[in-house]
């Protein structure tokens, strides 16, 4: 796993295969293809197998798919976490594999579905944690440089936005699950990063903590303009909360468009291989997905 | 009281610059705790603030320590005898009297060695543990310093040390047996290109069963008398070392310790996992790399010096990090200055409990560590489980 080195960013503009890519695209992904590779050897399991999309800059984009589709690997690649074996990647018209980890840090933040919370960091120390690709010192002590004051803002400024200032001083050991989440989300901000991967970002919270979530992404999107990329079980979290959305289907697209192109039932029934009743939102008139009772699935009841 | 300074944080927060230090100051004071530092963030003045303390307390206890053994040599008498050998720049036996042998050549250098093997333990521990993410983690974990304990065992078998500590070959093995029980585990454990934490603690333990089964079956071979030096030095013992190879050691070991240093900050965000390290910029396989080849070489040095000291790798980071919290820019140098406290002080009581027969300082570290453990697994699980 060597990267490759660092290049002045003149030169990634001039890298052939992304000439025409458009920087108003926060993300231009052409024919990727990717699998995890044990002892290297390259199998017939693509986890991800030619997907062809791009991510429009503001907007939200919604990551959906049953189990073992590939959201996670996907949402890894696009943090840079993984990389791609065929097909090529563009963050803002340049090439995403010329990038340094650290160029990519700088403008994409990304929010692992669960965090170890080992040691007893303050929340303080965990969202400085985020400044750690701004710093500004000499590169050889980039491992033991300090924070500049203004880093302690920028990171007061995420805890703010993520209304974590008064548990600044606590341990993140004895933080709730929306907290520890909403923490991790302020040390992603921390990164003053264009870009917002979130996996999975309510998965086993409560209802209140799943809203607070939400509305947070939403706020952020409206206030500072981020692009959030999320991937979620939840179609109705993500029919209400994002601009589009992508289907994915084994490791394919299935569908990319607004909630209700994508929200249908016949898609879902191709995708998931189960029937479900689909209505409105009574405010928003999104797409509302609801498991059929139980009278309505005799007939699979009958065919097991 | 917390409910106060609580409920003014959304007013008071995000304003100036003497706004935000009330904040820090009651934040404090909310959370309370005795190893919380609040809101306040770690800066050069704060660390400075600790460590200078930290180092003039290690002074003061390798000063007290140096006083206690099978003669009690007095402060005045110590300063005496510093001031003369200065004076005179001999340490012969004439000059300075048996009280002055014993000080400087005996007493002196194995409390400096005590403490260097102390602090690099500790330091050791200290990044293991960022790096498995287990606070249960210890240099002994990985099966690196079993490996070098064989290395050096077979040393000794094929005749290499006639004494059981001398600084010839005998560290060159311990680091190529730790070096190599590295390069094993990391071959057992690495998949996908990637190092798995679950599978190198597994890969660690079968190492270390296997190699401790080498090591004794190699100690049953040796000469009896031979046999006899190797079990006591396997059990963990300080020798006092002469002046040049204590300087070589120092300079290797502190070595190690700084550069284990500049990678502070990159393990403080491993502990949150390598993938999100990752994601924050940092190169995780080269950290890796870089702490665990500096690990097996610190601790093969001091496993052939002092055989296996165990738990100050363990008990020291953990004391610290819950008095001066888990910043390992702040939690590393400290944890080297109390590991190389805890053991001179160890190695005192090893000294002195039974004169004039000594006890090993393992076994001090041990009886002292072991209880220590216990009660982290059955009382503090729910920290790490």
């Amino acid at each position: 796993m060597s990267l490759r080195p660092d290049h002045a960013p003149s030169l990634i503009d001039e890298t052939p295969g992304c000439g025409a890519a458009d920087p108003q695209r926060a993300y231009e992904v052409r024919s990727i293809r990717f699998q995890y590779r044990p002892f290297s050897r390259v199998t017939d399991n693509w986890v991800l197998d030619g997907l062809t999309f791009a991510v429009d800059a503001g907007e939200i984009l919604g990551i959906v798919g049953p189990n073992g589709s590939g959201k996670t690997s996907l949402l890894k690649l696009l943090a840079r976490v993984l990389r791609p074996h065929v097909g090529d990647m563009a963050l803002f018209g340049r090439d995403l594999g010329a990038l340094s980890q650290v160029e990519v840090a700088r403008t994409v933040a990304f929010v692992p579905q669960e965090s170890p919370q080992v040691f007893s960091f303050t929340v303080m120390e965990t969202v400085l944690m985020g400044r750690y690709p701004h710093f500004r010192g000499a590169k050889w002590s980039a491992g033991f440089g300090w924070e500049s004051s203004e880093d302690v803002r920028i990171a007061e400024q995420a805890m703010q936005s993520t209304d974590l200032i008064h548990l600044a001083g606590r341990s993140v050991m004895d933080l709730s699950g929306g907290e520890r989440q909403r923490c991790m989300i302020a040390r992603a901000l921390a990164q003053a990063p264009q870009v917002l991967l979130l996996d999975e970002p309510t998965a086993f919270l409560d209802i209140q903590h799943q809203i607070e979530i939400c509305t947070i992404v939403r706020r952020l999107k409206e206030e500072r303009g981020l692009t959030v990329v999320l991937v979620s079980h939840d179609l109705n979290l993500a029919s209400q909360y994002c601009d589009r959305i992508l289907m994915l289907k084994a490791g394919t697209l299935f569908r990319l468009g607004l909630p209700h192109e994508v929200i249908e039932v016949d898609v879902l029934r191709a995708v998931y291989g189960c029937d479900v009743l689909i209505d409105r939102h009574p405010e928003s008139g999104a797409p509302r997905v609801t498991m059929p009772s139980y009278i309505s699935t005799r007939n699979v009841r009958d065919r097991l | 009281m917390s409910m106060k300074f609580t409920t003014d944080h959304p007013r008071v927060s995000g304003l100036a610059e003497p706004v935000k230090k009330t904040m820090d100051a009651s934040a404090t004071l909310v959370s309370g705790g005795a190893g919380m530092v609040g809101g306040s963030v770690l800066n050069a003045g704060r660390w400075a603030a600790v460590m200078a303390p930290l180092v003039v307390i290690s002074f003061a206890v390798l000063l007290i320590c140096l006083q206690f053994g099978t003669q009690w040599i007095g402060f005045s008498q110590i300063v005496e005898i510093v001031w003369q050998v200065l004076r005179e720049g001999t340490v012969d036996s004439d000059r300075i009297g048996v009280t002055g042998v014993i000080l400087t050549q005996v007493r002196l250098p194995r409390v400096l060695l005590g403490f260097l093997v102390g602090s690099c333990l500790a330091s050791v521990g200290v990044v293991l543990q960022a790096l498995l993410r287990n606070p249960l983690a210890d240099p002994y974990v990985l099966g690196v310093s079993s490996g070098a304990a064989l290395g050096v065992a077979l040393a000794i078998l094929l005749g290499a040390g006639t004494t059981i500590v001398t600084f010839s070959v005998l560290p060159l093995c311990g680091f190529a047996g730790g070096l190599l029980s590295l390069a094993v585990v990391y071959r057992m454990a690495v998949s996908y290109g990637r190092l798995p934490i679950h599978a190198l603690l597994l890969a660690g333990v079968i190492l270390n069963a296997i190699f401790s089964a080498m090591i004794m079956f190699v100690t049953s071979i040796m000469e009896p008398n031979r046999s006899v030096g190797t079990m006591t030095w396997l059990m963990g013992t300080l020798t006092a070392p002469s002046y040049p190879a204590l300087a070589i050691l120092a300079f290797y070991l502190l070595g190690g310790i700084f550069l284990l240093l500049k990678q502070a900050r990159r393990l403080n965000v491993l502990t949150f996992g390598e993938e999100s390290a990752r994601s924050l910029g940092i190169d995780t396989e080269q950290v890796k790399r870089v702490v665990y080849v500096l690990s097996a070489l610190i601790t093969g040095a001091v496993v052939s010096v002092s055989g296996m000291i165990g738990f100050v790798g363990m008990v020291i980071p953990h004391a610290v990090r819950f008095l001066l919290g888990a910043d390992h820019r702040l939690l590393l140098p400290a944890s080297a200055c109390v590991g190389g406290m805890y053991l001179v002080i160890a190695d005192t009581l090893a000294r002195t409990l039974l004169t004039p027969t000594e006890i090993p300082v393992g076994i001090v570290t041990a009886m002292a560590g072991g209880p220590f453990f216990i009660y982290l697994l059955v009382w503090r699980k729910d920290r790490f489980a």
